[in-house]
């Protein structure tokens, strides 16, 4: 996976033609990102710039970002403290059962927040949690017990993975030379694993502090982060000054996350393992209480969201299932209506993403391998579109869709109001995910093979078919699938685009549905978030069983 | 789903004092507000739109559909909408957005492509925020007439008043050490953590109370707040997670909640099995007057037939039907409210009321203010 150094190569030469097709390969992403992206958020920056000072200036919204920051914390804290020996017990299973256990845990990672949301609701509901002097109710416990179920994923693959790959003989020799195992972990085995615990950590600090969903809805109105704020300021106040100022802020801070994460990134990328290693070793002491934290973390949840759905007055049925096709007042279409629009809109986030995705990776990789022939202007240009491909994922859904809503109204780019604004909302918050499993793909085939075929006589266009392809293939079904449960699940930004009978989504569905009390509904509410729940799994199993490597994600 | 939904207030009055209770509202004969709303423009006192009375009939509207946008609250009787239709063969459909604020807060979002073609639920606490950005029509109805002047707060008639109450602290009779009759004893410790009430940024009867706090303290209405923070008031978004979330109706584990003077009558009138006792009663000191409007959303493309919904939200149809529907008294004089509604309905004797000019100038800072000291 080590980047190929190309710098030397001898250059090759290029015709006019294929000059052309790489600019047309670069124009697209380029403008596509430039209207829908960069023009939204710069006018965010600019809305916020004037306020800033003054917004930073009220104490509540001190408030606001110092529990935004210490409920991240908290998060990582506590995922971190259930996950590393999750991952222990990850790295200590059989490769097989390691890949199975790996695709289940990663369910909740892509299940929707608010579907989330509402598998802890569910919890509550069903253990009696939701009222009395043991409520979870609108409190800071649900949720951190809701980031922790969202990013345990994070940490037991980035580490698990990374823990798996290192050489256990190492902590075989400390035992040997008389460590205790507490010792040997503290001496040889963490200083290894650190990076990887790094990267994790950010990741799930990105996560938590970028969290929406689950904090308007389980958090109520009293635990207000600055994504829920910004969503307050703008849709409730209609004061679109104090939201960009904040949306400015969760910006620079995102930023300076992704920065610290992306040198914890590379500080794993040069601690990479030695070959010839040996896993560590299986130990029941590891695996079965692990397990049975597992079950009980994701498990309760998501078997409560279940249990409920299914649920009717008097034992259980399909009835919540049936009512999905009634519409209720609050929704401007029935809920079933929102599922197949949803499906319909990830289709299409997914092709968006999918076609200007693979298009910026190789503009973004071909600067990486054919450097020296490129010409010298398109560079800067590969440079542009490498840190733009990479930008909406430090740009929270909520400023992308805040964006939207402040840039797209004024002709000729009054596309606020258009039901394909969605879908290309959706695109640009899952378009990092392709771009993030391509690019690496792309960077690790070996120049050689490229060559090899060159000089069997193969042309550029057909070493492209039989060596590019067929390798990238894979990554861009993986990337794609990504998209698409992203899609399908996506409540930040399209929160922010109006809630029409037409482009009703299945998460905004779920959104009012959890929100109304009323026995009838709240069944509703769950079936709803069964099916979504099955939809998005069904992707991530997808995904999983397209990688083929234990490279991490995240 | 709970089959009824509980709203607003009531008075043992009947809607021909109206006007009076208006005048008793703020305190005096003499000075009722001119709750015309500011900056009156030459156009002020012109007759708005004409309003054929045939409108009802016109035969151009037949087959066609009006959407109808309202707030989680709305209620009617079946076959009261499908009345209409019959009397004038539009079909309604209803959409239901949010709690009042952010009922309004979505049609100005959505103002240059409307989210239906009516709108009902806007109440005069919310009203100038609508108004001011040009969300709304003119259109006088002739149904009008029978209205009293002082419920047409805005003399343009870019809306027209449909309903009225009182929204007031409701608490649950059992499960009170006493009962309660004034603001301050909400912050005994007697009633610590006993109180629920709703978000005034998204939710109408929370914005109601707040004011009714502001109205009742004057400048001391912060520190109200900051002594029922330290008592323990919990806050929802809206109405219905209040009422039957975390108030003890819903089953939740508070006695007191911010809902309507109405609010017990329901009780009774949906009471399984049946009573003839209000398990719940009202802080007369703490209801604050609420008047619920109507208006054709700018951008309708079925104007005609948005026009004849606003002549039958005047009409005896609906307005006998809203008083054990949403709990709200009836605006034309000719209504007849129902006995059980009359019956057991507690009579704020001098609800509270600010000067919607005071309020449309001060609700940001003073929502902003309560976000502080309350939820942060």
């Amino acid at each position: 996976m080590t980047p190929q150094v190309s710098d030397n190569r001898v250059p090759r030469r290029r015709s006019a033609v294929p000059a052309i097709g790489w600019m047309a390969a670069a124009a697209a992403p380029l403008v596509f990102m430039a209207l829908f992206f960069v023009y939204p958020v710069l006018t965010v920056v600019a809305d916020g710039l004037g306020g800033l000072v003054e917004v930073l200036g009220r104490s509540a919204i001190r408030g606001v970002l110092w529990f935004t920051l210490w409920q991240a914390a908290a998060s990582t804290a506590l995922t971190l403290a259930v996950g590393i020996p999750a991952a222990a017990m990850l790295a200590r299973l059989k490769p097989r059962t390691r890949r199975i256990v790996r695709a289940v845990i990663t369910v909740p990672f892509v299940l929707p927040t608010v579907v989330v949301a509402g598998a802890f609701n569910a919890t509550f509901d069903r253990f009696g949690l939701d009222s009395g002097a043991l409520s979870l109710h609108h409190t800071v416990w649900a949720i951190l017990a809701a980031h922790v179920f969202f990013n345990y994923a994070v940490v037991v693959r980035t580490v698990g993975s990374w823990w798996a790959g290192l050489d256990g003989r190492n902590a075989d020799a400390a035992a040997v030379l008389g460590a205790t195992p507490a010792r040997a972990f503290a001496h040889v085995t963490w200083p290894l694993l650190r990076p990887a615990v790094a990267a994790a950590a950010a990741v799930t600090f990105l996560f938590s502090f970028t969290s929406f969903g689950v904090i308007l809805i389980l958090g109520g109105p009293a635990r207000a982060t600055v994504e829920t704020e910004i969503y307050r300021y703008a849709i409730t106040r209609l004061d679109f000054a104090t939201a960009s100022a904040l949306a400015l802020c969760q910006l620079v801070a995102v930023a300076a996350l992704v920065v610290l994460a992306g040198v914890a990134e590379r500080r794993r990328a040069v601690a990479r393992r030695a070959p010839g290693r040996t896993a560590p070793r299986r130990r029941r002491g590891v695996i079965v209480p692990n397990a049975v934290v597992a079950v009980l973390l994701l498990g309760v949840p998501i078997g409560s969201l279940v249990e409920r759905a299914f649920a009717t007055g008097d034992g259980y049925g399909l009835a919540n299932f049936a009512a999905l096709g009634e519409r209720v007042q609050m929704l401007p279409a029935t809920a079933l209506a929102a599922l197949w629009h949803s499906l319909g809109f990830a289709a299409l986030a997914m092709a968006i993403a999918t076609v200007v995705g693979v298009l910026a990776s190789i503009v973004v990789v071909g600067g990486r391998t054919r450097a020296a022939m490129a010409e010298r202007g398109s560079a800067w240009l590969r440079r542009v579109l490498d840190a733009g491909m990479t930008l909406p994922l430090g740009v929270s859904a909520v400023t992308v869709g805040l964006g939207m809503l402040l840039a797209l109204d004024t002709p000729p780019f009054d596309f606020r109001t258009v039901w394909w604004i969605i879908p290309v909302a959706h695109a640009l918050v899952g378009m990092p995910f392709v771009v993030r499993t391509l690019v690496p793909t792309l960077r690790s085939i070996d120049d050689r093979l490229r060559e090899a075929a060159a000089v069997l006589g193969s042309s550029p266009l057909r070493t492209r078919r039989e060596v590019d392809v067929p390798i990238a293939s894979r990554a861009v079904a993986v990337g794609a699938a990504f998209a698409f449960a992203v899609s399908l699940g996506e409540f930040g930004a399209t929160a922010f685009l109006p809630r029409r009978p037409d482009t009703l989504t299945a998460p905004l569905a779920l959104f009012r549905l959890l929100g109304t009390p009323g026995e009838t509904l709240q069944g509703q509410a769950m079936a709803l978030a069964v099916v979504l729940m099955a939809a998005t799994a069904l992707s991530v199993l997808v995904i999983e069983g397209l990688r083929r490597t234990d490279e991490s994600l995240f | 789903m709970t089959t009824h939904r509980v709203r607003r207030s009531y008075r043992i009055a009947v809607a021909a004092a109206a006007t009076m209770l208006l005048v008793a509202a703020c305190g005096g004969d003499d000075d009722l507000p001119e709750t015309d709303f500011p900056a009156p423009t030459p156009e002020t006192d012109e007759p708005a739109s004409a309003a054929p009375a045939t409108t009802t009939t016109e035969p151009s509207i037949e087959g066609t559909t009006v959407t109808l946008i309202t707030h989680d609250s709305f209620n009617l009787s079946d076959g009261t909408l499908e009345e209409f239709t019959a009397q004038t063969g539009v079909t309604v459909e209803l959409l239901e957005v949010g709690d009042a604020g952010t009922l309004v807060a979505e049609a100005i979002l959505t103002k240059d492509a409307p989210l239906g073609d009516v709108l009902f639920g806007i109440d005069n606490t919310f009203l100038q925020r609508g108004l001011d950005a040009g969300i709304f029509e003119r259109y006088e109805s002739p149904a009008l007439a029978d209205v009293p002047e002082d419920l047409q707060i805005d003399r343009r008639h870019r809306v027209t008043p449909v309903d009225y109450g009182d929204v007031c602290v409701n608490y649950w009779k059992d499960a009170v050490p006493w009962e309660p009759v004034t603001l301050d004893e909400l912050t005994f410790p007697e009633f610590a953590d006993q109180l629920v009430v709703q978000h005034p940024e998204t939710s109408s009867p929370g914005l109601a109370f707040l004011l009714a706090t502001i109205a009742a303290f004057g400048d001391g209405w912060e520190q109200f707040w900051t002594d029922l923070r330290a008592n323990g008031v919990t806050v929802t978004a809206g109405w219905e997670d209040a009422y039957y979330g975390e108030f003890v109706a819903g089953g939740g584990d508070r006695s007191m909640v911010v809902s309507y003077a109405s609010s017990p009558p329901a009780e009774v009138i949906f009471a399984d099995p049946p009573t003839d006792v209000a398990p719940t009663g009202v802080i007369t000191e703490s209801c604050y007057r609420q008047i619920e409007f109507a208006g054709i959303l700018t951008g309708t493309d079925n104007e005609a037939g948005a026009r004849a919904l606003i002549d039958f939200m005047l009409s005896e149809t609906w307005q006998n039907d809203v008083p054990l529907n949403m709990f709200v008294y009836p605006v034309i004089e000719s209504a007849t409210l129902p006995p059980e509604f009359v019956e057991h309905t507690a009579v704020p004797p001098h609800p509270l009321m600010l000067d919607p000019a005071e309020v449309e100038a001060n609700r940001d800072a003073w929502t902003e203010r309560w976000v502080e000291i309350v939820l942060r």
